[in-house]
């Protein structure tokens, strides 16, 4: 009786196989970084493009939370000896991770967000944050009465830096007298997951004058957007459009189209055409934006769409340049 | 002046939001220390405490179910503890670790299963939160000089939770120092078989040591969540169960010295806050992670240097066991 059931199982495993194999060949994966799949911010938007994927190509796809750092390089070489394909790491801090299982298994392919792997199987996706944020400074000098706008960054890497640069940059494009304080929440992963922290950083912020703060701090924004909320200050989202969250105090969200990049090497991987090297997405290949929609419209005065939408064309076109804060690591 | 007023008034209040959590707990784990129950899991009761708090306020609406849930589960928790070391005279050190990190994995399992949003609960509405209270006047009062801005933002403009805090402070004082219970629970810490000599039951003082920690690091939880934050989050407390731990020793286990050690974490934290992306002259602006060791490296220069011995109560740790 065992016997027959192992049989019929076997077969139909063996048929299961067949089918998905012939619906596609591949098998993706996605490693999340500390924030968490749900953090409403960085991890969740690459979620959104995974999930996208699944539904459209009727192909599931893994993936795992690590709970510390030291899980990044456990989880990708798993999957990768589970044979998934692609495998995508969402964050710059799984560039080594990404660098030493790629090494180890060429005939895999991954694709890391954030950061660059040079490898013949590694595909590296940059965003141009410093467009996107370019954009949101300017909504925030024009939404400002006190002439005073905040910055909170999550872990104090240049990439954040990166962030602020072009931020502060956007502000001064808006309003050359205006004042940015910025705040970084921590030096340690956690600071991406401390909304009680974030909370406190954006009252002081408030305290000083500050009336509409830019949070780019993954999970730890949900507490500055709370904060803001109760003192009825406005708040930026940021890689999600956060709009959605408090409708009334979230003045626009900077996208960084992650999801994007997320559905992108899915689909590439299984049409074909994926391709090692690296991406980088800026303003004129929609990687990153503003956020306009039925939460925050109120919010943006016709005055402000207007200078918002000259800006992004500016860019586009090569009028304004936004200085790269990892260019040189400096701001200036 | 006025400048002054401005900038140090700020910095006493988010003080003030900071200790909160800080000088219940630490009140809490100082009843049951001095009782002879060493306490760890401070964090952990803390953090059950906060996400009991926020899933019964999302489920409820109301802030005050909410505390009341995070008061019962941190009992809970309070038992298991004296259970596992009163009764059963286990290692209390153990005990601890044991319900910090099982509340680490629980909170987040049940806050998949019930919200589905990775271990976060729900934004809760300020119907389910414990929300600033303006004293009388205090908009009035804003403008006058000095006087107005320390009313209005320092003394006034905290939640309930805050002003339940520095209310516990003065009760423990008088209920270790001036009851009999409080005489009879630094007893059982010092010398149980004392006490059991003159036919107390140290099992029953002990656990009611143990059940009044479980009390304040309920408030403390749900302070966490449903008054400071409006969520819960995977890992909120941040140790700060661990720095109320701190603060008690420095304290030397004695209600305003621990007090005090609260209001010092909690101001240099305040102050850093603050100080990151100030300009030190030639230096240029002060990096991040100087200012974050700061809390760190005043603690050692204090405990070295400053305080002198702290000396644990005497049965601290041991379990007791009854003679036949």
């Amino acid at each position: 009786m065992t016997k027959i059931i192992r049989t019929t199982l076997g077969a139909a495993a063996i048929a299961l196989m067949a089918a998905s194999a012939q619906a596609a060949d591949i098998k993706p994966a996605v490693v999340y970084d500390m924030g968490g799949k749900f953090d409403k911010s960085f991890n969740e938007a690459a979620y959104i493009g995974a999930e996208k994927f699944k539904a459209e190509s009727k192909i599931g796809y893994a993936d795992f939370e690590v709970n510390n750092e030291t899980q990044f390089e456990q989880a990708h070489r798993r999957f990768a000896q589970r044979g998934q394909d692609p495998i995508i790491g969402v964050g710059f801090s799984q560039a080594n991770a990404v660098e030493k299982v790629a090494k180890e298994f060429p005939n895999i392919r991954f694709t890391v967000i954030d950061s660059v792997v040079k490898l013949d199987n590694v595909q590296s996706v940059l965003f141009k944050e410093h467009e996107g944020s370019f954009l949101v400074g300017v909504a925030a000098a024009m939404a400002s009465k006190s002439g005073k706008v905040g910055f909170i960054g999550g872990m104090d890497i240049p990439l954040i830096r990166r962030f602020q640069c072009g931020y502060e940059q956007g502000v001064k494009y808006a309003n050359p007298n205006a004042e940015v304080l910025a705040n970084m929440t921590g030096t340690t992963p956690t600071a991406w997951n401390d909304p009680g922290r974030g909370s406190e950083l954006a009252k002081g912020q408030f305290d000083r004058g500050v009336d509409v703060v830019f949070a780019a701090a993954g999970g730890t924004g949900v507490g500055v957007y709370q904060a803001a909320k109760d003192r009825g200050k406005l708040a930026i989202g940021v890689d999600s459009n956060q709009n959605h969250l408090h409708p009334g105090t979230m003045l626009t969200s900077m996208v960084k189209r992650v999801d994007l990049a997320t559905y992108n090497s899915f689909k590439a991987a299984q049409d074909g055409s994926w391709k090692p090297g690296v991406t980088v997405l800026g303003l004129k290949e929609g990687g990153v934006d503003w956020a306009l929609d039925e939460h925050n419209a109120k919010l943006v005065s016709t005055e402000m769409k207007a200078k918002i939408e000259q800006a992004k064309a500016d860019i586009i076109t090569g009028k304004i340049v936004v200085h790269d804060y990892m260019s040189n690591n400096a701001c200036k | 002046m006025g400048d002054f007023v401005t900038d140090i008034v700020p910095i006493l209040a988010a003080t003030l939001r900071v200790a909160t959590p800080l000088i219940l707990c630490a009140m809490g784990g100082l009843f049951s220390e001095r009782a002879g129950i060493f306490d760890i899991g401070l964090e952990g009761k803390m953090l059950a405490g906060a996400f009991a708090a926020a899933s019964v306020a999302a489920f409820t609406g109301s802030a005050w179910l909410g505390l009341g849930a995070a008061i019962v589960v941190a009992l809970a928790l309070a038992l298991l503890h004296g259970f596992a070391c009163i009764t059963y005279r286990g290692n209390q050190i153990v005990s601890g670790v044991a319900i910090n990190i099982l509340v680490s994995g629980l909170t987040i399992v049940f806050g998949m299963a019930w919200f589905k949003r990775g271990g976060q609960t729900p934004s809760l509405e300020a119907g389910a939160r414990f929300m600033p209270i303006e004293f009388l006047g205090a908009a009035a009062m804003r403008d006058v000089p000095f006087i107005g801005p320390v009313y209005a933002d320092l003394i006034g403009g905290h939640n309930l939770l805050v002003y339940i805090a520095l209310l516990v402070v003065p009760l423990a004082h008088w209920v270790l120092t001036a009851t009999r219970f409080g005489l009879r629970l630094r007893a059982v810490g010092e010398m149980p078989l004392a006490v059991d000599t003159a036919g107390i039951s140290v099992y029953w003082l002990r656990y009611r040591a143990v059940l009044i920690c479980g009390l304040l690091t309920g408030i403390a939880g749900a302070y966490l969540s449903i008054a400071q934050n409006a969520a819960f989050s995977r890992d909120m407390s941040a140790g700060q169960g661990f720095i109320a731990l701190a603060a008690m020793i420095f304290g030397k286990w004695r209600p305003w010295p621990a007090f005090g050690a609260c209001l010092m974490f909690g101001f240099i934290d305040a102050t850093a806050i603050r100080l990151q992306g100030v300009r030190l002259g030639d230096f240029g602006e002060v990096p991040v992670q100087a200012i974050q060791v700061l809390p760190y490296l005043l603690t050692v220069i204090l405990l070295a240097g400053f305080m002198g011995r702290a000396v644990a109560p005497k049965a601290g740790g041991v379990a007791y066991v009854k003679e036949h």
